[in-house]
C-alpha cells in the first residue's frame, strides 16, 4: 500500500537508526518502515535459528477501560474476553455485522476493567472509530498508539538474550501472558507474543526510549546471533507459520470461518457483531475456504495470482512467496470448499502459464518444543 | 561501481557490446532493489528479443520483476549457472551474474542507451524520489 502523493510518511522513533544501519526503507501503509537490513533470507533464518529484532512501533494500541469495558469488548470482538485472566492476552478479531473482521488484534487484560488492544497500523484509526461507534455501553476508549513504541524480539534464543537485560526474569513468562517489566533500563509491558511462529517477546514502552532499548538489545544478543529484521522477513516468517495478514487473508468481505479462524469465534459467549452470520455459516457451510499450498515445480506464486482446479479458475492467491527456512515456494489462497482438501493437485496461473501446486495442511512450519515453551 | 564500458537502460539493465555481440545483465542498483534473488527465468538460445520488451523475469524473496532487453536480436547464449546459483545476481551483477548474450540486429539501437555517468546521474534522481 502506498500513501497518496503529498502525504508525509509517518515515522517510528527509530527511523534514523534504521537508516543509519543501511536498511532499505519502504512505504508500508503510510509508514516509512525498514523492509530489510542485511537481506530477507538471512534475517528470516536468524529468527528461525537464533534471534531477530523488529521495530513494530507502527502497530496501533487502543485502551478500553471502566466497568463496561468487558461488555463492549465482548460485543465488538469475536473471541471470549471473559476467559482472560489478569495479564493474559488473546488473539481475536474486531468484527463487522457481516461476519468479517475490520481487523485482527491481540486483546491484553490488565484487570477486569482495563484492556489494551494491539491492532494493525493501517487500520488503527478506523478500528478506534468503529469501537467508539459501537460503544453504547459507556466504556472509556482511547487511541493510545502515540504513547507506545513496540519492539519484537523473536527466535529460539530470544529468552536467553532478554534474560541479560530484563527483570523480572522473562523465562517464566508463559505464552500469551504479559506483565510490567524493566527492559534495558526502561519500564514497559513485556508480552510473550509474536508473529513469526517462534518463541519470542513483544515489548511496549515510551517511544523516546526506543534507541536505548533497540541498541541495548542488539548488543546483548550479539553473541547469540541477534540481528535486526525488517518487514520483509516478518512477512515470510508469518506466512511459513500460516498466520493471516489483514489486507491479504482477511478483509471486510471474508468471514472468520472462511479464513480458518473459527477458533477465535465464540458464539457461546453471547451476542457479538457478526455472530448470526458465523452461526449460519457453521450450519450451512462457507462459499470459500483458505488453503495452504506448495508449488511442485520451481515457479513462485504471488499475491493475486489465479488458482485453477481441473481447468477452471476457482480462486486467488492471497499471499505467495519463497519460504526461506522451508526452502519451498508456498502460498495461501481461497478456493471453494469442494476443492479444498489436503493433497489435491491445483494449478497457479503465473504470467499466463499454469504451474503445478499441491494443497497441504497448515501451518507450513511449526517450531519444535512448541508445547514445552507454552 | 558502474563499468564505463557498459551501456545502461532506464529499467536498470546493462549491456556490454563487442562488435555485434551484446552481453546483458541487471545493474547493481537493480539487484539491491530486488533483494535476495531466488529464481531467474530466461529465454533459450535461438529465441528473439526486442528492444524495450520483456524477455524474462527475476524472482526475489520479496517480488518478481520483468527484465527488459536493451536491444533487438537473437539469443546466442544463456548463463546456465543462474539455474542453480541465482544469488550470483546479488553477489556479482556486473560479472558472473550476466543473463544472456545476443547477436544484435541493429547496432544503432545502442546509441539510445545511457553511459555509466548518465546512468549514475539517473539513479541519483530515482533515489531522490
Amino acid at each position: 500500500m502506498i500513501a497518496p502523493p503529498g502525504v508525509a510518511l509517518k515515522r517510528t522513533a527509530l527511523n534514523a537508526v534504521h537508516r543509519a544501519a543501511g536498511a532499505r526503507m519502504v512505504d508500508f501503509c503510510g509508514w516509512d518502515m525498514p523492509v530489510e537490513y542485511s537481506g530477507i533470507t538471512r534475517e528470516h533464518l536468524a529468527v528461525r535459528t537464533a534471534a531477530g529484532i523488529f521495530d513494530v512501533s507502527h502497530m496501533g494500541e487502543i485502551t478500553v477501560r471502566g466497568p463496561q469495558a468487558l461488555a463492549l469488548l465482548q460485543y465488538v470482538t469475536s473471541n471470549d474476553v471473559s476467559r482472560l485472566q489478569d495479564y493474559q492476552a488473546q488473539y481475536s478479531a474486531l468484527m463487522l455485522p457481516n461476519g468479517a473482521a475490520i481487523d485482527d488484534c491481540v486483546v491484553h487484560r490488565f484487570s477486569s476493567e482495563h484492556y489494551l488492544l494491539c491492532v494493525n497500523a493501517a487500520n488503527t484509526d478506523q478500528d478506534f472509530a468503529w469501537i467508539v461507534q459501537n460503544n453504547s455501553f459507556g466504556a472509556d476508549v482511547h487511541n493510545v498508539s502515540a504513547l507506545y513504541a513496540q519492539l519484537a524480539l523473536q527466535g529460539p534464543r530470544a529468552v536467553e538474550i532478554l534474560e541479560k537485560v530484563s527483570e523480572p526474569d522473562p523465562a517464566d513468562l508463559q505464552y500469551y501472558r504479559f506483565r510490567p517489566a524493566r527492559c534495558c533500563g526502561v519500564e514497559g509491558i513485556l508480552a510473550r507474543t509474536g508473529y513469526t511462529g517462534e518463541d519470542g517477546f513483544e515489548f511496549y514502552f515510551a517511544p523516546d526510549q526506543s534507541a536505548r532499548v533497540w541498541n541495548t538489545l542488539l548488543e546483548a544478543g550479539r553473541a547469540e546471533g541477534l540481528i535486526p529484521a525488517g518487514l520483509g522477513a516478518r512477512n515470510t516468517l508469518r506466512l511459513e507459520a500460516g498466520f493471516a495478514l489483514y489486507g491479504h487473508e482477511l478483509d471486510e468481505r471474508t468471514t472468520l470461518l472462511e479464513a480458518n479462524l473459527g477458533w477465535i469465534a465464540k458464539p457461546a459467549k453471547g451476542n457479538f457483531l457478526g455472530r448470526d452470520v458465523l452461526l449460519l455459516q457453521r450450519e450451512q457451510g462457507v462459499p470459500k475456504r483458505l488453503i495452504g499450498f506448495v508449488m511442485t515445480d520451481r515457479a513462485i506464486a504471488r499475491d493475486g495470482y489465479p488458482v485453477w482446479v481441473e481447468g477452471k479458475g476457482v480462486g486467488k492467491v492471497t499471499s505467495g512467496s519463497p519460504a526461506p527456512f522451508l526452502r519451498k515456494n508456498i502460498g495461501l489462497a481461497y478456493v471453494p470448499p469442494s476443492c479444498a482438501e489436503v493433497g489435491r493437485e491445483i494449478q497457479i496461473e503465473i504470467r499466463g502459464k499454469l504451474a503445478p501446486a499441491r494443497i497441504v495442511a497448515l501451518p507450513f512450519y511449526k517450531r519444535r518444543n512448541w508445547d514445552k515453551a507454552t | 561501481m558502474y563499468p564505463p564500458e557498459f551501456l545502461y537502460t532506464k529499467d536498470h539493465e546493462w549491456i556490454q557490446v563487442d562488435e555485434s555481440i551484446g552481453t546483458i545483465g541487471i545493474t547493481d542498483y537493480a539487484q539491491k532493489e530486488l533483494g535476495d534473488v531466488v529464481f531467474v527465468e530466461l529465454p533459450k538460445p535461438g529465441d528473439h528479443v526486442t528492444a524495450s520488451e520483456s524477455f524474462g523475469n527475476v524472482e526475489s524473496v520479496k517480488s518478481v520483476s520483468e527484465i527488459f532487453s536493451p536491444v533487438t536480436g537473437e539469443v546466442i547464449a544463456v548463463n546456465s549457472k543462474l539455474q542453480n546459483n541465482p544469488e550470483l545476481l546479488n553477489t556479482d551483477p556486473h560479472g558472473e551474474g550476466w543473463l544472456v548474450r545476443v547477436r544484435l540486429a541493429d547496432r544503432a539501437e545502442i546509441d539510445k542507451l545511457m553511459t555509466a555517468d548518465e546512468y549514475e546521474a539517473y539513479i541519483q534522481q530515482e533515489k531522490a524520489h
